[in-house]
């Protein structure tokens, strides 16, 4: 556990978490390495299952990054990948997942302090959770597939 | 349309539980359109299901697949390259789809994943409310196309009845009285001498009340 190093999964919209990350590194701010980014167009292309599935395929916590409220590229995304996130929490809790390895953030584009933080945030939250319970028996752990 | 819900993950899982192969099987009609069994829903619940397996250090081997209709033997037959190397079968469907798997695989045994609830509506997204009740003899035309069987809580024939109260039924202020809509509705029409005749008491025999039923269309049965 003292080694346990998390796997984040960060799904990043185009127009605002992704530039943000963008704008964290022109900006010279470091955030954990934990953290892998899966570019989308818009958080509202980012269903329940493929939440799941990362989950399934070893990550320790998932975290969907969109637009602020009322700022979605395509109207509601945003508002859209809320509930897929809710609608995960509640699933992982009925297969007796903790709900709090999933997340939804917002931020804006110009925010890459705002996505240095909450990366560093998530990390450090996942990383006191421990490994998700579905990959504990897995040898070689930590390696997605 | 037939709508649906899944069932609690805890009980699919107790069904499962002596499994380590399954076939997974959704259907593309009424259960897609109502968000409880289509393509959809078949991935999520293999996703959920092999997690809960791996967290025992079990692994569950999931077979996909959906269906056009599960309500219908050439759809069903599909199966057929699927089924042995399942151990079991867990449908998606409706009760009917679930009926149909284990009339024509009958050494496996069939699990339902979820509950057959009603024949309802789209309200607006996202929500489904009960409209018919299937009782074999429709009487909207009487009623200004809103049904007292599936909507009023009682069923009655001439109603409105004392617990409606500002157009709600007493059962819940989030139900509507069906008979304050029908009176709303023959109003709208000018019809309300139509809500002047008294019916009599409904004939259930067309209704599950007389055994399961069953529709012989001669010019088509072979």
């Amino acid at each position: 556990m003292e080694n346990f190093e998390p796997v984040i999964v960060a799904f990043c919209c185009h127009y605002c978490a992704y530039t943000a990350a963008d704008m964290a590194g022109s900006m010279r701010l470091t955030y954990p390495p934990n953290v892998k980014i899966i570019r989308v167009p818009c958080t509202g292309k980012v269903d329940t299952k493929h939440i799941l599935q990362a989950f399934q395929h070893g990550a320790d916590g998932v975290y969907i990054a969109g637009c602020l409220a009322g700022d979605c590229h395509f109207k509601n995304g945003n508002i859209k990948a809320a509930r897929r996130v809710a609608r995960a929490k509640k699933l992982l809790g009925e297969i007796g997942i903790e709900e709090d390895r999933v997340e939804m953030i917002t931020m804006s584009a110009g925010m890459g302090e705002r996505f240095a933080q909450t990366a560093t945030e998530i990390t450090e939250k996942i990383r006191n959770m421990g490994p998700n319970p579905v990959t504990v028996f897995r040898v070689g752990q930590k390696q997605p597939t | 349309m037939i709508t649906a819900e899944r069932k609690p993950m805890e009980e699919i899982l107790e069904h499962i539980n002596p499994y380590n192969r399954i076939l997974l099987v959704g259907c593309n009609e009424c259960v897609t359109v109502c968000a409880a069994g289509g393509r959809k829903e078949v991935g999520l619940l293999s996703a959920a299901l092999q997690m809960a397996y791996m967290k025992e250090g079990r692994t569950l081997e999931v077979k996909e697949i959906t269906l056009e209709r599960q309500c219908d033997p050439e759809y069903i037959e599909e199966l057929v390259t699927q089924i042995d190397r399942a151990e079991a079968v867990l449908s998606m469907a409706c009760g009917c789809g679930v009926q149909e798997i284990a009339k024509r695989y009958t050494t496996k045994p069939v699990f339902p994943a979820v509950n057959t609830k009603s024949m309802g509506a789209s309200e607006r997204q996202g929500v489904w409310a009960e409209r018919c009740r299937g009782c074999g003899d429709c009487l909207l035309g009487l009623t200004g196309g809103i049904c007292p069987i599936a909507r009023c809580s009682k069923r009655i024939m001439n109603g409105p009845c004392g617990g409606s109260t500002k157009g709600k039924c007493e059962i819940s202020p989030d139900v509507d009285c069906a008979w304050n809509l029908i009176w709303e509705r023959l109003k709208e029409l000018g019809l309300e001498k139509k809500y002047e005749e008294i019916t009599e008491a409904k004939d259930w025999r067309p209704s599950w009340h007389g055994g399961p039923r069953k529709i012989i269309r001669e010019d088509m049965a072979e």
